[in-house]
């Protein structure tokens, strides 16, 4: 009783992480985020304007000792073409960036580069007429500087044909960034149920952009385009070996 | 011979401007998409053709290019073609894609009929269109051309009038500086700080949701394991007053939200103004100013002239090439060659329409398709798309008549059938006049409301 009495009595005692949902308009960002922070799917998705953004408690590090509670703050970012000389404010700052494409429509996953190279060139978009098809490629070694944890989301996996179901490829995009890969569909609850796959690679990406947030001070200070840097931007698995289950 | 030659330079344009459809269709609409159907894109690239070779068709007639024969077949040929992809096959696929779309047609044998039923509805519906119109004389057969192309050409019509209505108003309020509103760097930035404040709230909101709903689950898991009493009454007390607060909070949340979304919306008119700005600053903007007067002047004028037509119930019995040629022979006194300069000058005017014309509406379907497709709806928005492309070219070919000297004209009345050209450019006028003011109120209450809006602290 005592716990519980402290609990209401602090307000905003748990420390943050901001990770960014991004892709084309109309790939399912809202579902996916509601199913996300919610747990159960969005019965009437509306049209997202500018963001919009929803909480949740993730436990870094559960069933350790070092298990301690963060708010994940999920910015489910507005896809749409009429918007995108504005939606720069809420990339600063990124901790983890969802990059998020429609399995029935492959230009979605194609067009991940731009929003990738989007995100990360926030800082040159303040003031600028710069739009997501002038902004330069995306740079691997440029990623591999910022270090900033990525993950891929296809949906709609519920409406390919059975033919193509069994032919999926693993994203390319994925492999590049060294990032993991979750096919899923929105509206299915068990997609995300507490045990399963998706629900492991989740909570394993929520740990790492934690630990990169809180933990990798020191190594974060190095900086950009300093030859051990370089190194590193050849092997991108050397990132999955940092982060040991 | 001469018929072989001809026509196989019909074919070799035709061919040429399919594939200038397959392009732009591929780099342009189709941008985000992926094409899963080839028949759509087919069909697309065919009306675009088609009614490309329309216009090149009335181009030849003006220069006198190739045989008067194979031209008249090649007008035929061409209008045949492209009716029957208007009436036949578009609505067809719409349909088809449709009852694909939409679940609940399982069995997939039923589709065909259920679409074939869609058209022939199409088809009666688009008889019917005909009967409040005086369109044409019962002397005509069921199945003539006059019959069709008359029905195409007051919805054609239709569309033409408000697409140029609304262009006519909107031309010179997106190029003109005047109606540019100042915006400056710190009106954006505190706009932005305003934004993020509001997303900030929300973060707050809902993260006390979120603790007082845990807490609750504790309270609820804990309670179950003690025994009632005291302590119980008193716990319960407190988590009901925390569901309250639950309640006002989710309300709040809500509230921030909508208020979220306004402020982006004007955040975006910010940057959008701020672009435009930047851009008159260039010299192409300065160009497009320019641009932007001398077309409002002309937008003026046809206002203007479309008032007086229907009020003097007049229609434009001469074409402005003749016209111009009277006034410059008459009033100016300038002698030269009336029918070698009338023929250049008409070309000329000719081209810049078509050309304007075509570039004009793809812009405006491109823009359309982008804000209203979705990955599934894809395929039935384009193929309505061609639709209004279609009958859209095929009645400015209809109104073209009017703006070609007397002797260019009777390639089209011949083509075209007995029609009462007339009632189209008065149906024209009407609807150019009513799209034209609609859209000079909406742009005035819009901008008041904006006006009306503090400005931005």
């Amino acid at each position: 009783m005592h716990t519980s009495v402290q609990h209401k009595m602090a307000s905003i005692d748990l420390e943050k992480v901001r990770v960014v949902v991004v892709g084309d308009s109309g790939v399912g960002k809202s579902s996916l985020v509601h199913l996300i922070c919610r747990g159960h799917p969005n019965p009437s998705p509306g049209w997202t304007i500018g963001a919009a953004v929803d909480v949740k408690i993730h436990e870094y590090k559960e069933g350790t000792p070092a298990q301690k509670s963060y708010f994940v703050e999920c910015w489910d970012i507005s896809g749409s073409v009429n918007h995108a000389n504005s939606r720069h404010i809420f990339y600063n700052p990124v901790n983890g960036i969802i990059l998020v494409h429609d399995l029935t429509n492959r230009k979605s996953h194609t067009n991940l580069r731009l929003w990738l190279s989007e995100v990360l060139n926030r800082e040159s978009a303040y003031g600028s007429t710069k739009t997501r098809s002038s902004a330069s490629e995306y740079d691997p070694e440029q990623f591999a500087g910022t270090r900033i944890p990525v993950l891929v989301i296809g949906t709609k996996h519920d409406q390919l044909d059975s033919s193509r179901q069994g032919t999926l490829q693993t994203s390319v995009i994925a492999e590049e960034c060294g990032a993991d890969e979750i096919n899923l569909d929105c509206t299915q609850a068990r997609h995300v149920a507490p045990g399963s796959t998706n629900a492991v690679k989740l909570s394993r990406f929520f740990d790492k952009v934690i630990e990169r947030r809180f933990f990798s001070r020191d190594s974060s200070q190095q900086p950009i385009g300093s030859p051990t840097e370089k190194r590193r931007s050849f092997t991108p698995q050397y990132m999955k070996s940092l982060h040991t289950d | 011979m001469a018929f072989f030659l001809d026509s196989f330079v019909m074919f070799t344009t035709q061919i040429l401007f399919f594939l200038g459809g397959w392009i732009f269709f591929m780099r342009q609409l189709f941008k985000n998409y992926e094409v899963r159907h080839v028949i759509v894109q087919l069909v697309f690239s065919a009306t675009f053709a088609l009614s490309c070779t329309l216009f090149e068709l009335i181009i030849f007639e003006i220069l006198g290019v190739l045989n008067t024969n194979s031209r008249l077949f090649h007008w035929k040929f061409d209008l045949y073609a492209i009716l029957f992809i208007l009436i036949v096959i578009l609505p067809f696929y719409v349909a088809w894609f449709i009852f694909t779309n939409i679940r609940i047609v399982q069995n997939r044998h039923l589709t065909f009929p259920l679409t074939l039923g869609a058209w022939l509805v199409f088809v009666y519906f688009f008889w019917k269109l005909g009967d409040p119109f005086p369109i044409l004389s019962r002397k005509h057969g069921i199945f003539s051309m006059e019959q069709v192309m008359s029905r195409i050409g007051v919805i054609g019509v239709t569309i033409i009038a408000v697409l140029s209505g609304f262009g006519a108003v909107n031309c010179p309020y997106t190029y003109m500086a005047y109606f540019v509103r100042d915006v400056s760097d710190a009106d954006i930035q505190a706009h932005d700080r305003k934004l993020l404040q509001v997303m900030d709230m929300i973060l707050t909101k809902k993260k006390r949701i979120l603790l007082i709903e845990r807490d609750q689950l504790q309270q609820a898991s804990s309670n179950r394991k003690q025994a009632s009493g005291i302590w119980g009454m008193l716990k319960s007390v407190a988590t009901s007053s925390g569901g309250a607060n639950l309640g006002q909070l989710q309300q709040e949340v809500a509230g921030y939200e909508e208020l979220s979304r306004q402020l982006f919306l004007e955040l975006v008119d910010l940057n959008s103004t701020k672009e435009r700005i930047e851009y008159s600053k260039t010299l192409k903007g300065k160009y497009f100013n320019i641009m932007g007067y001398v077309f409002s002047m002309y937008c003026l004028w046809k206002i203007v002239i479309c008032t007086i037509n229907i009020i003097f119930d007049r229609v434009g019995k001469t074409d402005p090439v003749t016209k111009g040629v009277e006034i410059a022979v008459h009033w100016l006194g300038i002698e030269f060659d009336v029918t070698f300069w009338s023929q250049h000058v008409s070309f000329i005017l000719v081209g810049i329409i078509i050309v304007t014309s075509i570039r004009g509406l793809l812009i405006k379907l491109t823009k359309f398709f982008y804000t209203m497709s979705s990955s599934k709806s894809s395929n039935v928005i384009v193929l309505l798309l061609a639709q209004t492309m279609g009958m859209y070219f095929v009645s400015s070919v209809l109104l073209m008549r009017m703006n070609m000297p007397p002797q260019y004209r009777m390639i089209i009345t011949e083509v075209l059938g007995d029609l009462q050209f007339n009632f189209y450019h008065r149906w024209f006028d009407v609807i150019f006049l009513i799209s034209a003011l609609s859209s000079i109120a909406f742009h005035y209450l819009a901008h008041k409301q904006t006006g009306e809006k503090p400005v931005y602290t």
